[in-house]
Protein backbone atom coordinates (compact mmCIF):
# COMPACT_ATOMS: atom_id res chain seq x y z
CA UNK A 1 0.00 0.00 0.00
CA UNK A 2 2.87 2.52 0.87
CA UNK A 3 4.79 1.59 -1.96
CA UNK A 4 1.60 1.88 -4.33
CA UNK A 5 1.23 5.07 -2.69
CA UNK A 6 4.84 6.42 -2.94
CA UNK A 7 4.45 5.53 -6.95
CA UNK A 8 1.44 7.70 -7.03
CA UNK A 9 2.97 10.39 -5.54
CA UNK A 10 5.98 10.38 -7.93
CA UNK A 11 3.63 10.21 -11.10
CA UNK A 12 1.72 12.79 -9.71
CA UNK A 13 4.73 15.19 -9.27
CA UNK A 14 5.92 14.04 -13.00
CA UNK A 15 2.94 15.02 -14.65
CA UNK A 16 3.11 18.38 -12.62
CA UNK A 17 6.28 19.22 -13.99
CA UNK A 18 5.82 18.43 -17.51
CA UNK A 19 2.64 21.18 -17.44
CA UNK A 20 4.85 23.56 -15.49
CA UNK A 21 7.94 23.41 -17.62
CA UNK A 22 4.57 23.70 -20.74
CA UNK A 23 3.24 26.73 -19.01
CA UNK A 24 6.54 28.47 -18.87
CA UNK A 25 8.65 27.52 -21.77
CA UNK A 26 7.09 30.33 -23.99
CA UNK A 27 8.54 32.59 -21.07
CA UNK A 28 11.80 30.88 -21.04
CA UNK A 29 11.59 31.20 -25.00
CA UNK A 30 11.36 35.15 -24.10
CA UNK A 31 14.20 35.62 -21.93
CA UNK A 32 16.73 33.79 -23.98
CA UNK A 33 15.80 35.17 -27.13
CA UNK A 34 16.03 38.87 -25.78
CA UNK A 35 19.97 38.18 -25.09
CA UNK A 36 20.73 36.96 -28.24
CA UNK A 37 21.63 38.55 -31.54
CA UNK A 38 18.91 39.21 -33.87
CA UNK A 39 19.79 36.67 -36.52
CA UNK A 40 20.61 33.68 -33.74
CA UNK A 41 17.08 34.24 -32.30
CA UNK A 42 15.30 31.72 -34.97
CA UNK A 43 18.97 29.43 -35.65
CA UNK A 44 17.96 26.04 -36.54
CA UNK A 45 18.47 23.74 -34.66
CA UNK A 46 17.28 25.95 -31.52
CA UNK A 47 20.00 27.21 -29.20
CA UNK A 48 18.33 27.05 -25.68
CA UNK A 49 20.89 28.86 -23.99
CA UNK A 50 22.51 31.37 -25.76
CA UNK A 51 26.15 31.25 -26.84
CA UNK A 52 27.02 34.85 -25.58
CA UNK A 53 24.80 37.04 -23.16
CA UNK A 54 23.77 40.32 -25.28
CA UNK A 55 22.77 41.80 -21.95
CA UNK A 56 23.60 45.14 -24.02
CA UNK A 57 19.81 44.73 -25.86
CA UNK A 58 18.49 45.28 -22.62
CA UNK A 59 20.35 48.78 -22.54
CA UNK A 60 19.54 49.17 -26.18
CA UNK A 61 15.77 49.01 -26.24
CA UNK A 62 15.42 51.98 -24.31
CA UNK A 63 17.72 54.17 -26.92
CA UNK A 64 15.46 52.84 -29.68
CA UNK A 65 11.36 53.51 -28.31
CA UNK A 66 11.02 55.50 -25.20
CA UNK A 67 10.45 52.91 -23.17
CA UNK A 68 11.29 54.97 -20.17
CA UNK A 69 8.03 57.70 -21.42
CA UNK A 70 5.96 54.53 -21.50
CA UNK A 71 6.44 53.64 -17.92
CA UNK A 72 5.75 56.43 -16.42
CA UNK A 73 2.56 56.99 -18.67
CA UNK A 74 1.34 53.78 -17.48
CA UNK A 75 2.59 54.12 -13.80
CA UNK A 76 0.60 57.44 -13.83
CA UNK A 77 -2.59 56.07 -15.31
CA UNK A 78 -2.28 52.62 -13.25
CA UNK A 79 -1.88 54.75 -10.05
CA UNK A 80 -4.85 57.30 -10.45
CA UNK A 81 -7.10 55.39 -11.57
CA UNK A 82 -6.48 52.37 -8.92
CA UNK A 83 -6.88 55.09 -6.48
CA UNK A 84 -9.98 56.76 -7.64
CA UNK A 85 -11.36 53.10 -8.02
CA UNK A 86 -10.82 51.91 -4.64
CA UNK A 87 -12.15 55.44 -2.88
CA UNK A 88 -15.50 56.12 -4.85
CA UNK A 89 -15.85 51.58 -4.69
CA UNK A 90 -15.13 51.94 -0.62
CA UNK A 91 -17.76 54.99 -0.19
CA UNK A 92 -20.54 54.16 -2.60
CA UNK A 93 -20.05 50.10 -0.97
CA UNK A 94 -20.30 52.00 2.83
CA UNK A 95 -23.57 54.19 1.36
CA UNK A 96 -24.85 50.47 -0.17
CA UNK A 97 -24.50 48.42 2.84
CA UNK A 98 -25.07 50.91 6.07
CA UNK A 99 -26.71 53.91 5.11
CA UNK A 100 -30.47 53.76 4.85
CA UNK A 101 -32.00 56.44 2.16
CA UNK A 102 -34.30 56.84 -0.74
CA UNK A 103 -34.00 55.04 -3.80
CA UNK A 104 -30.90 53.20 -2.66
CA UNK A 105 -32.11 50.24 -3.90
CA UNK A 106 -33.45 51.54 -7.26
CA UNK A 107 -29.84 52.73 -7.60
CA UNK A 108 -28.49 49.65 -6.77
CA UNK A 109 -30.37 47.99 -9.54
CA UNK A 110 -28.85 49.91 -11.88
CA UNK A 111 -25.61 48.55 -11.41
CA UNK A 112 -26.89 45.54 -11.12
CA UNK A 113 -28.08 45.46 -14.86
CA UNK A 114 -25.37 46.52 -15.99
CA UNK A 115 -22.24 44.87 -14.82
CA UNK A 116 -23.01 42.16 -17.18
CA UNK A 117 -22.70 44.29 -20.06
CA UNK A 118 -19.44 43.70 -21.97
CA UNK A 119 -17.26 47.23 -22.25
CA UNK A 120 -16.82 46.59 -25.95
CA UNK A 121 -21.00 46.88 -26.62
CA UNK A 122 -20.61 50.58 -25.20
CA UNK A 123 -17.28 51.81 -26.08
CA UNK A 124 -18.23 53.55 -29.18
CA UNK A 125 -20.64 55.95 -27.00
CA UNK A 126 -18.33 56.27 -24.65
CA UNK A 127 -15.66 57.21 -26.88
CA UNK A 128 -17.56 59.52 -28.62
CA UNK A 129 -18.85 61.09 -24.76
CA UNK A 130 -15.03 61.52 -23.71
CA UNK A 131 -14.30 62.91 -27.41
CA UNK A 132 -16.97 65.54 -26.67
CA UNK A 133 -15.91 66.62 -23.97
CA UNK A 134 -12.43 67.09 -25.36
CA UNK A 135 -10.55 64.22 -23.88
CA UNK A 136 -9.93 62.63 -26.71
CA UNK A 137 -5.84 61.49 -26.45
CA UNK A 138 -5.52 62.48 -22.79
CA UNK A 139 -4.90 60.49 -19.60
CA UNK A 140 -7.31 61.84 -18.47
CA UNK A 141 -9.76 60.69 -21.06
CA UNK A 142 -8.56 56.91 -20.20
CA UNK A 143 -8.45 57.71 -16.27
CA UNK A 144 -12.44 58.70 -16.18
CA UNK A 145 -13.45 55.99 -18.79
CA UNK A 146 -12.02 53.16 -16.15
CA UNK A 147 -12.26 54.48 -12.90
CA UNK A 148 -15.86 53.57 -12.03
CA UNK A 149 -16.46 50.00 -12.53
CA UNK A 150 -19.89 48.06 -11.08
CA UNK A 151 -17.09 45.29 -10.14
CA UNK A 152 -15.27 47.39 -7.78
CA UNK A 153 -18.60 48.82 -5.61
CA UNK A 154 -19.64 44.63 -5.78
CA UNK A 155 -16.81 43.52 -4.67
CA UNK A 156 -16.50 45.80 -1.68
CA UNK A 157 -20.19 45.80 -0.63
CA UNK A 158 -19.75 41.71 -0.64
CA UNK A 159 -17.39 42.36 2.19
CA UNK A 160 -18.91 45.20 3.95
CA UNK A 161 -21.85 43.28 4.07
CA UNK A 162 -20.48 40.57 6.00
CA UNK A 163 -18.94 43.48 9.00
CA UNK A 164 -21.82 42.96 11.29
CA UNK A 165 -24.43 46.02 11.70
CA UNK A 166 -23.85 46.09 15.80
CA UNK A 167 -20.27 47.52 14.84
CA UNK A 168 -21.23 50.38 13.41
CA UNK A 169 -25.00 50.55 15.76
CA UNK A 170 -21.98 50.70 18.73
CA UNK A 171 -19.85 53.25 16.96
CA UNK A 172 -22.97 55.34 16.71
CA UNK A 173 -23.71 54.99 20.30
CA UNK A 174 -20.45 56.07 21.11
CA UNK A 175 -20.91 59.37 19.01
CA UNK A 176 -19.15 58.30 15.38
CA UNK A 177 -21.20 60.17 13.03
CA UNK A 178 -21.69 58.01 9.46
CA UNK A 179 -18.39 59.66 8.35
CA UNK A 180 -16.55 58.46 11.10
CA UNK A 181 -17.78 55.00 11.66
CA UNK A 182 -16.39 54.82 7.82
CA UNK A 183 -13.12 56.24 8.81
CA UNK A 184 -12.53 54.30 11.90
CA UNK A 185 -14.32 50.70 11.84
CA UNK A 186 -15.96 50.10 8.43
CA UNK A 187 -12.82 51.61 5.91
CA UNK A 188 -9.68 49.62 8.18
CA UNK A 189 -11.66 46.07 8.46
CA UNK A 190 -12.08 45.98 4.81
CA UNK A 191 -8.53 46.40 3.81
CA UNK A 192 -8.63 42.95 2.85
CA UNK A 193 -11.19 43.52 0.19
CA UNK A 194 -9.24 47.07 -0.89
CA UNK A 195 -5.98 44.53 -1.05
CA UNK A 196 -8.25 41.88 -4.05
CA UNK A 197 -9.52 45.33 -5.94
CA UNK A 198 -6.24 46.95 -6.20
CA UNK A 199 -4.32 43.99 -7.69
CA UNK A 200 -7.29 43.54 -10.12
CA UNK A 201 -7.34 47.14 -11.13
CA UNK A 202 -3.55 47.17 -11.33
CA UNK A 203 -2.69 44.57 -13.11
CA UNK A 204 -6.03 45.56 -15.79
CA UNK A 205 -4.74 48.63 -16.32
CA UNK A 206 -1.27 47.92 -16.96
CA UNK A 207 -2.13 45.32 -19.19
CA UNK A 208 -4.98 46.79 -20.83
CA UNK A 209 -4.30 47.20 -24.45
CA UNK A 210 -7.68 48.50 -26.68
CA UNK A 211 -8.63 51.33 -24.52
CA UNK A 212 -5.30 52.91 -24.78
CA UNK A 213 -5.13 51.65 -28.37
CA UNK A 214 -8.66 53.97 -29.18
CA UNK A 215 -8.23 56.73 -27.03
CA UNK A 216 -3.87 57.42 -27.51
CA UNK A 217 -2.60 58.62 -30.79
CA UNK A 218 -0.10 60.77 -29.23
CA UNK A 219 3.38 59.14 -29.24
CA UNK A 220 4.70 60.72 -25.58
CA UNK A 221 1.40 59.65 -24.02
CA UNK A 222 1.35 55.96 -25.24
CA UNK A 223 1.14 53.47 -22.67
CA UNK A 224 4.12 50.38 -22.11
CA UNK A 225 1.61 48.00 -24.27
CA UNK A 226 0.40 50.10 -26.85
CA UNK A 227 4.09 51.71 -27.29
CA UNK A 228 5.86 48.07 -27.97
CA UNK A 229 2.88 46.91 -30.39
CA UNK A 230 3.64 50.30 -32.49
CA UNK A 231 7.72 49.23 -31.89
CA UNK A 232 6.74 45.46 -33.06
CA UNK A 233 4.33 46.95 -36.10
CA UNK A 234 7.27 48.67 -37.36
CA UNK A 235 10.48 46.75 -36.44
CA UNK A 236 8.62 43.41 -37.14
CA UNK A 237 12.24 41.82 -37.57
CA UNK A 238 13.98 43.31 -34.61
CA UNK A 239 13.01 39.82 -32.46
CA UNK A 240 15.35 40.05 -29.85
CA UNK A 241 15.00 43.47 -28.91
CA UNK A 242 10.96 42.88 -29.13
CA UNK A 243 11.54 40.02 -26.35
CA UNK A 244 13.66 42.18 -24.10
CA UNK A 245 10.70 44.79 -24.30
CA UNK A 246 8.45 42.37 -23.56
CA UNK A 247 10.29 41.06 -20.75
CA UNK A 248 10.82 44.46 -19.38
CA UNK A 249 7.03 44.96 -19.76
CA UNK A 250 6.04 42.01 -17.79
CA UNK A 251 8.44 42.90 -14.61
CA UNK A 252 6.14 45.84 -12.26
CA UNK A 253 3.54 43.18 -13.05
CA UNK A 254 5.64 39.77 -12.05
CA UNK A 255 7.08 41.83 -9.01
CA UNK A 256 3.09 42.66 -7.74
CA UNK A 257 2.23 39.26 -8.31
CA UNK A 258 4.71 37.68 -6.72
CA UNK A 259 4.85 39.64 -3.78
CA UNK A 260 0.72 39.68 -3.45
CA UNK A 261 -0.21 36.13 -4.86
CA UNK A 262 -2.46 35.53 -1.78
CA UNK A 263 -4.56 38.40 -2.72
CA UNK A 264 -4.88 37.45 -6.60
CA UNK A 265 -5.84 34.18 -5.49
CA UNK A 266 -8.60 34.70 -3.21
CA UNK A 267 -10.11 37.38 -5.45
CA UNK A 268 -10.63 34.81 -8.35
CA UNK A 269 -12.42 33.04 -5.54
CA UNK A 270 -14.26 35.85 -4.22
CA UNK A 271 -15.20 37.14 -7.84
CA UNK A 272 -15.92 33.49 -8.90
CA UNK A 273 -17.86 31.64 -6.97
CA UNK A 274 -20.25 34.69 -6.53
CA UNK A 275 -20.12 35.64 -9.75
CA UNK B 1 -32.38 73.29 0.93
CA UNK B 2 -33.80 76.78 1.31
CA UNK B 3 -33.70 78.49 4.99
CA UNK B 4 -37.18 78.84 4.68
CA UNK B 5 -38.46 75.60 3.66
CA UNK B 6 -36.17 74.01 6.18
CA UNK B 7 -37.64 76.24 8.73
CA UNK B 8 -41.18 74.48 8.05
CA UNK B 9 -40.49 71.01 8.92
CA UNK B 10 -40.61 69.06 11.62
CA UNK B 11 -37.36 68.00 13.77
CA UNK B 12 -37.97 64.19 12.62
CA UNK B 13 -38.77 65.43 9.24
CA UNK B 14 -34.84 67.34 9.51
CA UNK B 15 -33.56 64.08 10.33
CA UNK B 16 -34.94 61.77 7.87
CA UNK B 17 -33.54 64.57 5.49
CA UNK B 18 -30.56 64.75 6.48
CA UNK B 19 -30.16 60.45 6.73
CA UNK B 20 -30.43 60.72 3.00
CA UNK B 21 -28.09 63.45 2.50
CA UNK B 22 -25.23 61.77 4.39
CA UNK B 23 -26.26 58.61 2.30
CA UNK B 24 -26.16 60.14 -0.69
CA UNK B 25 -22.63 61.44 -0.37
CA UNK B 26 -21.36 58.21 -0.24
CA UNK B 27 -22.55 57.12 -2.60
CA UNK B 28 -22.16 60.28 -5.32
CA UNK B 29 -18.39 59.92 -6.21
CA UNK B 30 -19.24 56.88 -7.96
CA UNK B 31 -22.52 57.31 -9.21
CA UNK B 32 -21.65 60.41 -10.80
CA UNK B 33 -18.78 58.51 -12.77
CA UNK B 34 -20.78 55.83 -13.03
CA UNK B 35 -23.80 57.34 -14.83
CA UNK B 36 -21.60 59.24 -16.46
CA UNK B 37 -18.72 57.16 -18.49
CA UNK B 38 -20.63 53.75 -17.94
CA UNK B 39 -24.56 53.92 -17.83
CA UNK B 40 -24.74 56.92 -20.19
CA UNK B 41 -22.91 55.00 -22.91
CA UNK B 42 -24.60 52.19 -22.38
CA UNK B 43 -28.11 53.72 -23.15
CA UNK B 44 -26.68 55.86 -26.03
CA UNK B 45 -25.49 52.54 -27.51
CA UNK B 46 -28.70 51.75 -28.38
CA UNK B 47 -29.61 54.56 -29.70
CA UNK B 48 -26.55 54.73 -31.93
CA UNK B 49 -27.33 51.68 -33.35
CA UNK B 50 -30.51 52.94 -35.40
CA UNK B 51 -28.23 56.30 -36.57
CA UNK B 52 -26.28 56.90 -39.62
CA UNK B 53 -23.41 58.95 -38.18
CA UNK B 54 -19.36 59.22 -38.58
CA UNK B 55 -18.78 61.27 -35.69
CA UNK B 56 -18.43 64.08 -37.36
CA UNK B 57 -20.21 67.93 -36.54
CA UNK B 58 -22.52 66.49 -39.19
CA UNK B 59 -25.74 65.61 -37.18
CA UNK B 60 -27.16 62.53 -36.52
CA UNK B 61 -29.48 60.93 -38.95
CA UNK B 62 -31.89 58.11 -37.79
CA UNK B 63 -32.07 55.24 -40.33
CA UNK B 64 -34.21 52.26 -37.98
CA UNK B 65 -32.89 48.98 -38.26
CA UNK B 66 -30.90 49.63 -41.99
CA UNK B 67 -27.88 49.46 -40.02
CA UNK B 68 -28.68 45.98 -38.60
CA UNK B 69 -29.68 45.08 -42.13
CA UNK B 70 -26.37 46.41 -43.41
CA UNK B 71 -24.13 43.93 -41.25
CA UNK B 72 -26.44 40.82 -41.85
CA UNK B 73 -25.73 41.27 -45.69
CA UNK B 74 -22.07 42.12 -44.89
CA UNK B 75 -20.28 39.38 -46.03
CA UNK B 76 -17.44 40.19 -43.40
CA UNK B 77 -19.53 40.07 -40.66
CA UNK B 78 -21.22 37.17 -40.67
CA UNK B 79 -18.16 35.49 -41.17
CA UNK B 80 -16.86 37.39 -37.94
CA UNK B 81 -19.51 35.79 -36.27
CA UNK B 82 -18.77 32.42 -37.87
CA UNK B 83 -15.03 32.91 -36.10
CA UNK B 84 -16.06 33.97 -32.94
CA UNK B 85 -18.27 30.96 -32.58
CA UNK B 86 -15.32 28.56 -34.24
CA UNK B 87 -13.02 29.76 -31.68
CA UNK B 88 -15.51 29.62 -28.74
CA UNK B 89 -16.33 25.96 -29.79
CA UNK B 90 -12.35 25.23 -30.08
CA UNK B 91 -11.50 27.12 -26.55
CA UNK B 92 -14.22 26.37 -24.01
CA UNK B 93 -14.09 22.71 -23.81
CA UNK B 94 -10.48 22.37 -23.52
CA UNK B 95 -9.78 25.09 -21.10
CA UNK B 96 -12.20 23.94 -19.23
CA UNK B 97 -10.95 20.16 -18.81
CA UNK B 98 -7.41 21.65 -18.50
CA UNK B 99 -8.68 23.85 -15.47
CA UNK B 100 -10.79 20.67 -13.61
CA UNK B 101 -7.63 18.68 -14.38
CA UNK B 102 -5.00 21.06 -12.80
CA UNK B 103 -7.70 21.27 -10.12
CA UNK B 104 -7.51 18.21 -8.98
CA UNK B 105 -4.16 17.62 -9.09
CA UNK B 106 -3.00 20.94 -7.18
CA UNK B 107 -6.08 19.33 -4.40
CA UNK B 108 -3.73 16.57 -3.54
CA UNK B 109 -1.11 17.50 -0.55
CA UNK B 110 1.84 17.46 -1.87
CA UNK B 111 4.70 19.44 -1.16
CA UNK B 112 5.60 22.88 -3.40
CA UNK B 113 1.70 23.40 -4.46
CA UNK B 114 2.13 26.63 -4.16
CA UNK B 115 4.94 26.53 -6.84
CA UNK B 116 2.86 24.95 -9.05
CA UNK B 117 -0.22 26.69 -9.07
CA UNK B 118 1.83 30.18 -9.48
CA UNK B 119 3.98 28.67 -12.30
CA UNK B 120 0.03 27.66 -14.12
CA UNK B 121 -1.70 31.45 -13.07
CA UNK B 122 1.22 33.25 -14.39
CA UNK B 123 0.25 33.18 -17.87
CA UNK B 124 -3.51 34.97 -17.11
CA UNK B 125 -1.14 38.20 -15.59
CA UNK B 126 1.12 38.60 -18.47
CA UNK B 127 0.09 40.86 -20.53
CA UNK B 128 -1.31 40.16 -24.14
CA UNK B 129 1.33 41.82 -26.02
CA UNK B 130 3.89 40.16 -24.84
CA UNK B 131 1.99 36.93 -24.76
CA UNK B 132 1.36 37.14 -28.34
CA UNK B 133 4.53 38.42 -29.29
CA UNK B 134 6.32 35.82 -28.23
CA UNK B 135 3.62 32.77 -29.46
CA UNK B 136 3.62 34.41 -32.90
CA UNK B 137 7.63 33.50 -32.92
CA UNK B 138 7.13 30.03 -31.33
CA UNK B 139 4.36 29.54 -34.49
CA UNK B 140 6.62 31.57 -36.93
CA UNK B 141 5.88 28.34 -39.52
CA UNK B 142 9.91 27.93 -40.98
CA UNK B 143 12.21 28.18 -38.16
CA UNK B 144 9.76 28.64 -34.63
CA UNK B 145 10.55 26.12 -32.02
CA UNK B 146 7.48 24.17 -32.21
CA UNK B 147 7.58 23.09 -36.16
CA UNK B 148 11.26 22.33 -35.50
CA UNK B 149 9.64 20.04 -32.92
CA UNK B 150 7.19 18.82 -34.89
CA UNK B 151 9.75 18.22 -37.99
CA UNK B 152 12.01 16.91 -35.25
CA UNK B 153 9.32 14.09 -34.29
CA UNK B 154 8.33 13.18 -37.64
CA UNK B 155 5.89 15.59 -39.31
CA UNK B 156 7.32 17.08 -42.20
CA UNK B 157 4.71 19.26 -43.08
CA UNK B 158 4.27 21.17 -40.17
CA UNK B 159 0.67 23.85 -39.74
CA UNK B 160 1.90 26.75 -41.01
CA UNK B 161 0.06 28.09 -38.09
CA UNK B 162 -0.48 32.14 -37.82
CA UNK B 163 0.27 32.33 -41.82
CA UNK B 164 -2.23 29.84 -42.34
CA UNK B 165 -5.81 30.89 -42.86
CA UNK B 166 -6.94 27.03 -41.55
CA UNK B 167 -4.57 27.00 -38.60
CA UNK B 168 -4.44 30.70 -37.60
CA UNK B 169 -7.48 30.70 -35.56
CA UNK B 170 -6.04 26.92 -33.90
CA UNK B 171 -2.79 28.48 -32.99
CA UNK B 172 -4.76 31.72 -31.34
CA UNK B 173 -7.01 29.17 -29.39
CA UNK B 174 -4.07 27.46 -28.49
CA UNK B 175 -2.57 30.65 -26.94
CA UNK B 176 -5.97 31.11 -25.56
CA UNK B 177 -6.07 27.45 -23.43
CA UNK B 178 -2.49 28.19 -22.27
CA UNK B 179 -3.24 31.68 -21.13
CA UNK B 180 -6.72 31.75 -19.15
CA UNK B 181 -6.74 27.84 -17.77
CA UNK B 182 -4.91 28.88 -14.90
CA UNK B 183 -7.34 31.40 -13.69
CA UNK B 184 -10.22 28.78 -13.99
CA UNK B 185 -7.86 26.53 -12.01
CA UNK B 186 -8.10 28.87 -9.65
CA UNK B 187 -12.03 29.09 -9.26
CA UNK B 188 -12.04 25.05 -9.64
CA UNK B 189 -9.56 24.98 -6.69
CA UNK B 190 -11.77 27.47 -4.22
CA UNK B 191 -14.75 24.95 -5.57
CA UNK B 192 -12.84 21.77 -4.42
CA UNK B 193 -12.23 23.20 -1.21
CA UNK B 194 -16.00 23.13 -0.67
CA UNK B 195 -16.58 19.67 -0.66
CA UNK B 196 -16.38 18.12 2.38
CA UNK B 197 -14.40 15.47 3.28
CA UNK B 198 -16.04 13.21 4.58
CA UNK B 199 -17.54 12.02 1.26
CA UNK B 200 -14.39 11.13 0.15
CA UNK B 201 -13.57 9.20 3.83
CA UNK B 202 -17.07 7.05 3.05
CA UNK B 203 -15.85 6.22 -0.34
CA UNK B 204 -12.92 5.06 0.65
CA UNK B 205 -14.82 2.97 3.41
CA UNK B 206 -16.97 1.51 0.18
CA UNK B 207 -13.52 0.90 -1.35
CA UNK B 208 -13.49 3.65 -3.63
CA UNK B 209 -10.16 3.95 -5.81
CA UNK B 210 -8.93 7.43 -6.78
CA UNK B 211 -10.82 7.24 -10.51
CA UNK B 212 -14.13 6.39 -9.02
CA UNK B 213 -14.02 9.47 -6.27
CA UNK B 214 -13.23 11.90 -9.41
CA UNK B 215 -15.58 10.39 -11.42
CA UNK B 216 -18.45 9.76 -8.93
CA UNK B 217 -18.11 12.35 -5.92
CA UNK B 218 -15.47 15.52 -7.61
CA UNK B 219 -17.08 15.85 -10.93
CA UNK B 220 -20.99 15.96 -9.84
CA UNK B 221 -20.46 18.40 -6.69
CA UNK B 222 -18.69 20.21 -8.69
CA UNK B 223 -21.46 20.76 -12.01
CA UNK B 224 -22.55 24.24 -10.39
CA UNK B 225 -19.07 25.26 -11.29
CA UNK B 226 -18.41 23.67 -14.22
CA UNK B 227 -21.69 25.31 -15.64
CA UNK B 228 -20.16 28.50 -14.60
CA UNK B 229 -16.78 28.21 -15.54
CA UNK B 230 -18.85 27.49 -18.89
CA UNK B 231 -20.65 30.64 -19.30
CA UNK B 232 -17.62 32.71 -18.21
CA UNK B 233 -15.60 31.14 -20.82
CA UNK B 234 -18.32 31.54 -23.13
CA UNK B 235 -18.70 35.03 -22.99
CA UNK B 236 -14.87 35.58 -22.38
CA UNK B 237 -14.80 34.10 -26.32
CA UNK B 238 -17.29 36.27 -27.57
CA UNK B 239 -15.13 39.46 -26.73
CA UNK B 240 -12.02 38.57 -27.67
CA UNK B 241 -10.30 41.16 -29.33
CA UNK B 242 -6.77 42.03 -28.16
CA UNK B 243 -5.38 38.18 -28.90
CA UNK B 244 -6.41 38.16 -32.28
CA UNK B 245 -5.49 42.03 -32.76
CA UNK B 246 -1.63 41.25 -32.12
CA UNK B 247 -1.37 38.16 -33.35
CA UNK B 248 -3.29 37.96 -36.53
CA UNK B 249 -4.73 41.47 -36.81
CA UNK B 250 -7.93 39.70 -38.15
CA UNK B 251 -5.66 38.23 -40.77
CA UNK B 252 -4.64 36.08 -42.84
CA UNK B 253 -7.29 37.71 -45.24
CA UNK B 254 -10.22 37.93 -43.08
CA UNK B 255 -10.02 34.29 -41.51
CA UNK B 256 -9.58 35.20 -37.83
CA UNK B 257 -11.39 38.58 -37.85
CA UNK B 258 -13.83 38.39 -34.85
CA UNK B 259 -16.86 39.83 -33.58
CA UNK B 260 -14.98 42.90 -31.50
CA UNK B 261 -12.21 42.91 -34.33
CA UNK B 262 -15.50 43.30 -36.79
CA UNK B 263 -16.71 46.27 -34.19
CA UNK B 264 -13.58 47.87 -33.97
CA UNK B 265 -12.50 48.46 -37.28
CA UNK B 266 -15.99 49.42 -38.19
CA UNK B 267 -16.04 51.74 -35.89
CA UNK B 268 -12.39 53.37 -35.37
CA UNK B 269 -11.14 52.61 -38.56
CA UNK B 270 -13.62 53.74 -41.43
CA UNK B 271 -16.07 55.75 -38.37
CA UNK B 272 -19.17 54.30 -39.67
CA UNK B 273 -20.37 54.27 -36.03
CA UNK B 274 -23.89 53.06 -37.26
CA UNK B 275 -23.12 49.22 -38.44
CA UNK B 276 -20.66 49.39 -35.67
CA UNK B 277 -23.13 50.24 -32.99
CA UNK B 278 -25.67 47.69 -34.45
CA UNK B 279 -22.34 45.04 -34.32
CA UNK B 280 -22.14 45.68 -30.54
CA UNK B 281 -26.18 44.95 -30.20
CA UNK B 282 -25.30 41.81 -31.84
CA UNK B 283 -22.42 41.02 -28.98
CA UNK B 284 -25.14 42.47 -26.16
CA UNK B 285 -28.13 40.42 -27.35
CA UNK B 286 -25.55 37.40 -26.83
CA UNK B 287 -23.91 37.98 -23.66
CA UNK B 288 -27.60 38.43 -22.48
CA UNK B 289 -29.15 35.05 -23.87
CA UNK B 290 -25.89 33.60 -22.25
CA UNK B 291 -26.39 35.25 -19.16
CA UNK B 292 -30.26 34.49 -19.10
CA UNK B 293 -28.99 30.93 -19.28
CA UNK B 294 -26.80 31.12 -16.29
CA UNK B 295 -29.71 32.73 -14.12
CA UNK B 296 -31.64 30.00 -14.74
CA UNK B 297 -29.07 27.53 -14.14
CA UNK B 298 -28.11 29.52 -10.75
CA UNK B 299 -32.33 29.27 -10.01
CA UNK B 300 -31.88 25.18 -10.75
CA UNK B 301 -28.95 24.43 -8.41
CA UNK B 302 -29.92 27.08 -5.11
CA UNK B 303 -33.45 25.09 -5.65
CA UNK B 304 -31.59 21.58 -5.85
CA UNK B 305 -29.07 22.16 -3.28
Amino acid sequence: MEKKQKATKIFLYVLLIALTVFMLVPFYWMVISSLKENKDVFSVPMQWWPQVMHWENYQRIWEKIPLLTYFKNTAKLTIITTIIQLCTSCFAAYGFTKCRFKGRDTIFLMYVTTIAVPWQVYMIPQFVLISKIGLNDTHLGLILMQSFSAFGVFLIRQFYLSIPNELCEAARIDGLNEYGIFRKVVFPLGKPAMATLTIFTFTNVWNDFMGPLIYLKTQEKKTVQLGIRTFISQYGADYAYIMAASVCSLIPVVIIFLSCQRFFVEGVAASGIKG
Amino acid sequence: MSEKKAGGLTSHQKRAIRTNLVGYSFIIPNLVGYSLFVFLPVCFSFVLSVMEWDASQAPMKFVGLANFADIFGDRVFRSSFVHTIQYALMTVIPTLILALLLAVLLNNKLKGVAIFRTAFYFPYIASIVAVGAVWNMLFQPDFGPINQFLKFIGIDNPPRWVVSTDWAMVAISIVSIWKYMGYYMIVYLAALQGISGELYEAASLDGANSWQKLRYITIPMLTPTTFFVLIMLTIQCFKVFDLVYVMTGGGPGNSTKTLVNYIYEKAFTSWELGPASAGAIVLFAVVLVITLIQFRGEKKWSRDM
